[in-house]
Parts: C-alpha cells; sequence; structure tokens
C-alpha cells in the first residue's frame, strides 16, 4: 500500500466527516423539520448553491469516464464536454426567480410536491416518485461502484472494505444532517475539485513538456487527435451538439438540480450562483478533459479509461499532492451520491408516505422515519453495489437521460405556460422514458444524434398536444 | 381559479424576462462553439495555426468562448438581473 497516497485521502474522508456532522447540529433549530432536512430552510447563499448544483451535477463521470474517453478521443472529446459549462447559467436563470417564488407560495420542499401543487394529479405525483426512486437508485450504485473502486485502486484494500470505508463516510452525515450538511460538504467538496484540476492540469502540462510540446506528440501519433472529430472521424458535429441536449439544457430537467432551484435565500444568492458557477464548472470541464488529453503522450498505452486519472495523478505528481488531488474524484462521487441518497429519500418519505399512506403523521414520527429511510436506502445501495455493473458511464447516463426525458418538460412548461396541464404531464412523462429506454434498447444514438434528444422531443410533443386537446376538461392550474 | 395571478405578480414578469436571457445565452454560446470548432477546425490537421500551443479552433471554441461566456452571464446578471424578494410579504430579498 502507499501510504503518502492514502494518508491525504483519509485525512480528506475525516474532514468531509467533520463538516458534515458540524452543518448537521444546526438542523434542531430550524422551524418545520422536513423543510430543514430536505431543503436545508431555503437558505443557502450563492457559494454554497454554486458549489451544491456543480457538485451535485459533476460525478465520476466528470472525474474518471469523461477524461478516459478524452484520452482516447483527443481534442474532439473536450470540445463535447465544453457543452456543459451551459450548466452553470443555464438552469438557474431558466428555473429561476418563478421556480423559487412558487416553490414558496405552495410551499414545496421537493420537486415533486412543486408538480402536485401545480398539476393536482395523484398520476403524476406517482409517475415522478417512482421515476425518481427506480433511476437515481441505478445512478447513486453506480456511482458508490465508482467510488470503492477508486478507493480499492488507490489504497489496494478490497473491494468490500473499500466500499464500506466510502459508505461508512458519505452515509453518517447524510443521515444525520439532511440537506445543510449535503450542501455545505457539497462547497468543501467542490472546492476540492477545483484546486485538484487546477494542480494536476499544471503538472500534466509540465511533465509533458509543455503545450505546443504534447500536441505535437499527439499529433504525430495520430493527427485526428487534434482535430474536433475524434481519433476515428468518428465525432460527427451533429453527435457531438446533440450532447448539448444531454448534458447542456437538459439538465433543467434532473431532480437533483432542479430542487437546488428552490433552495436559496435570496435573489442575490442565485446572481452570485450564476457567476461562480459558470466559472467553476466551465474551469473543471475544461481542465479534467484537457487532463485526459494531455496523458496520452505521457502515459500511452492505457487500456481502461477509467484508470487514466489516478495513473497520470500518481505519474506525474509527488505521492503526497496525488493524494489531495485523487482527492477530488472522490469528493465528485461523494457529493453526487450524498445529494440522490436524500433525494430518493425524500421522494419515499415526503412525496409518497405523507402524501398518501399517512397524511397527519406527527413531528416526531416524521423525523425517526426520514433518518431510517436514509439509512435503510444507503444500506441497500451498499448490497446492491457488492456485485458491480461494469459499465459506469452507460448506467450514469441511462438514468440520467431517462430523468431528464420524464421532467423537463413538466417541471419548464409547467412553470411558464398555463395551458400545460395534468394529462399534458402525465402524458409527457410516460411518453419521455418509455421511448428513452425503448431507443436505447433498440436504437441508440439515432439519426445519429445521442439517444437523449428524440425522447426529449416527443414528450415535449406528448406535453403540448395533449394539454392543449384536454384543455376543456382539465382544471385551471391551482395558480401560476 | 386564480389564472390571472401570472399576469399581476410583477415578479414574475422579471422572471420571464430572466429566463429568455438563459436561452439568449445559450443560443449564443452555441453558435461561438459550434462555428469556432468546425469553421476553423475542419480542414486537414496539418494546415492548423495554434495559439498557445493549441490548435486555434480549439483555442477559441473551448478556451476563449469560455472567458467569453463568463464575462457574458456576469454582465447579464450584473446589469439585466433584477433583485426581487421571494417571500410573500417582501421581506428576504434584501439581507444576504
Amino acid at each position: 500500500m502507499k501510504w503518502q497516497v492514502i494518508f491525504p485521502l483519509l485525512i480528506f474522508l475525516i474532514f468531509i466527516f467533520l463538516v458534515g456532522l458540524w452543518s448537521s447540529r444546526k438542523i434542531d433549530t430550524g422551524s418545520s423539520f422536513l423543510q430543514d432536512y430536505f431543503l436545508g430552510g431555503r437558505q443557502l447563499g450563492g457559494f454554497i448553491l454554486a458549489m451544491t448544483m456543480i457538485a451535485t451535477y459533476g460525478s465520476a463521470s466528470s472525474f474518471i469516464g469523461g477524461p478516459g474517453v478524452a484520452y482516447t478521443q483527443g481534442l474532439g472529446w473536450v470540445l463535447l464536454a465544453m457543452s456543459q459549462v451551459v450548466t452553470g447559467y443555464f438552469v438557474l436563470m431558466v428555473l429561476g426567480k418563478k421556480f423559487a417564488i412558487t416553490a414558496r407560495k405552495y410551499n414545496a420542499v421537493t420537486l415533486i410536491d412543486f408538480l402536485k401543487e401545480r398539476y393536482n394529479s395523484r398520476w403524476v405525483v406517482w409517475l415522478s416518485s417512482l421515476s425518481i426512486i427506480i433511476f437515481l437508485f441505478s445512478a447513486m450504485a453506480a456511482q458508490w461502484v465508482g467510488g470503492a473502486r477508486l478507493i480499492e485502486s488507490l489504497t489496494g484494500l478490497s473491494y468490500l472494505s473499500a466500499l464500506f470505508i466510502f459508505a461508512a463516510s458519505v452515509m453518517v452525515y447524510v443521515v444525520i444532517g439532511g440537506f445543510r450538511a449535503v450542501a455545505v460538504t457539497d462547497a468543501v467538496q467542490g472546492g476540492i475539485m477545483f484546486i485538484g484540476t487546477m494542480i494536476l492540469l499544471a503538472a500534466v502540462v509540465v511533465a509533458g513538456g509543455g503545450i505546443p510540446n504534447i500536441i505535437s506528440d499527439l499529433s504525430a501519433e495520430n493527427p485526428n487527435l487534434i482535430t474536433p472529430f475524434g481519433f476515428d472521424g468518428g465525432l460527427t458535429p451533429l453527435y457531438v451538439s446533440s450532447f448539448w441536449i444531454l448534458v447542456g439544457v437538459g439538465v433543467v430537467g434532473l431532480p437533483q438540480v432542479a430542487v437546488r432551484a428552490m433552495s436559496y435565500k435570496n435573489a442575490r444568492a442565485m446572481h452570485r450562483a450564476i457567476i461562480i458557477g459558470t466559472i467553476v464548472v466551465g474551469f473543471i470541464m475544461l481542465g479534467m478533459h484537457l487532463i485526459g488529453v494531455f496523458a496520452r503522450p505521457i502515459l500511452p498505452g492505457i487500456e481502461a479509461g477509467d484508470k487514466v486519472m489516478p495513473m497520470i495523478a500518481m505519474e506525474v505528481l509527488p505521492p503526497w499532492l496525488a493524494g489531495i488531488v485523487l482527492a477530488a474524484p472522490m469528493a465528485a462521487i461523494m457529493s453526487t451520491v450524498d445529494s440522490l441518497l436524500l433525494l430518493v429519500s425524500s421522494a419515499i418519505v415526503k412525496d409518497v408516505y405523507i402524501n398518501y399512506i399517512k397524511p397527519d403523521a406527527k413531528e416526531a414520527a416524521i423525523k425517526k422515519l426520514s433518518f431510517a429511510v436514509t439509512a435503510l436506502l444507503g444500506i441497500l445501495v451498499c448490497i446492491m453495489a457488492l456485485s458491480p455493473p461494469d459499465l459506469l458511464i452507460w448506467l450514469n447516463l441511462f438514468s440520467f437521460g431517462g430523468l431528464e426525458a420524464a421532467f423537463i418538460w413538466p417541471v419548464v412548461l409547467g412553470l411558464y405556460w398555463a395551458k400545460g396541464n395534468r394529462f399534458g404531464a402525465v402524458a409527457s412523462m410516460i411518453t419521455g422514458t418509455a421511448s428513452y429506454i425503448l431507443f436505447h434498447t433498440f436504437y441508440p444514438n439515432a439519426l445519429g444524434m445521442n439517444t437523449v434528444v428524440l425522447p426529449i422531443a416527443l414528450s415535449l410533443a406528448a406535453y403540448v398536444s395533449v394539454s392543449l386537446l384536454t384543455e376543456k376538461s382539465a382544471p385551471a392550474p391551482a395558480e401560476i | 381559479m386564480k389564472k390571472g395571478i401570472h399576469k399581476k405578480d410583477p415578479r414574475f414578469k422579471i422572471a420571464e424576462r430572466e429566463a429568455w436571457i438563459g436561452i439568449g445565452l445559450v443560443l449564443f454560446n452555441f453558435v461561438w462553439w459550434y462555428g469556432f470548432a468546425y469553421g476553423m477546425g475542419s480542414g486537414p490537421a496539418g494546415e492548423y495555426t495554434y495559439i498557445w500551443g493549441l490548435p486555434a479552433w480549439f483555442f477559441w471554441s473551448c478556451v476563449a468562448g469560455f472567458a467569453v461566456m463568463v464575462i457574458l452571464v456576469t454582465a447579464a446578471v450584473k446589469f439585466m438581473f433584477k433583485e426581487v424578494p421571494f417571500e410573500e410579504n417582501g421581506e428576504g430579498g434584501e439581507s444576504e
């Protein structure tokens, strides 16, 4: 085992753990437990809001999977990854003040609360709870596996003990601290992701003998690596552009991201978060994917893409610094997992249990139940992660696209289009998710675009046409 | 019921304007990104020019494009976005 690498990682885990515990002490003082536990009492400031959005969104695929593909594909994949700069400003601008104000009017704590009040329909609540629970559970399992694999490869521990360490360090603060602990630890983790990217990018450029040298090495190996078209010319402009939907504007429809757009304190926090978020997400995406490309001449011949990032960090940095930098992907994974865990828990406790099973549950009982469900979910994911599925990015993108296709129109048009109604929302969710699964299975990358594009278009068509067709029989929305 | 609130609440007008600004920024971002990447990068790699060691298409599309977006987003937020209170009674919008 490489103790010099393990030591900084261990300090990082303990530090996150303590920050989580510290921020969870505040939870008893809040007025409403649910609002506090699942939404941090809507008190996030600009910096924490920006960081928690980025950290939740930036996951194993930004730090491990993405740079691995960039290593193979060259600059064309960095170009593709830069479509994610959009997420820094678009989500908050589009959901924006309307979402924040409406969520307060509805007293909504979860995204599903918002949909419930807006559409006034059991079907919308059940469908959205179900898709959140299924899709995010699988996304969480994939991240969990990624986290454990990373610890395994860095420390030489067995997969089982790595999984245990990872699970224990995340679960404790999420279970007792709720949203505020998640958001505050996300801010720390986002900071580590930023600094880690900066250090590693600089070190890789130096190790490769400067950027001109690296680029000419790449071009000598295969000129395609420095074109926008990928190593074999297979990245068409249409295909690369279609990622603007999947990892750019479509992110508005991700419940784990959207819920954060109702957690901030005031307009000033939102304004700051837009600026900080754009800078940080752009820098991390550009930096991490460039690292993947630049790693190629330094360490040629790596077969498994997922190993590129850990291997290059160990190659170009002294061990103790590699330990600090490798805390960045660790942070990315933890910060995604903690948000997903809490969101799935909120779907079960708030959206299903309190809405339909026991609406008159007492505050103390809700509190106990929330802790119990969150803990139980964590343990369940852990058990699922024991026999890990191999395709980390695949699972991750599957849940990603499925949720986007389900939620984007019911949320966005629900906010801005008064004629949208419950029938349209249900039709759009079913069309979006079902067509995504069908396309994924039978006709992936249809018409040369990422699989998510057509389902999102279909679900838009379903939302608009069904809403208009049923205009007379549907009641007007509660308030828009 | 209460369909008209949409028109009455002046905060929603501001919110809708800002959402459109967001969409405008994305469109601009896409055109910049696409234009430089495929406009300058489509020729044979042997004829590329370089800026800071990077192929010019990549520099303009991804590095400069990112910087331009940061500037535009900051300007949009500073000069076009308005602070509005979120709570019904008008509190909570002012304090940081």
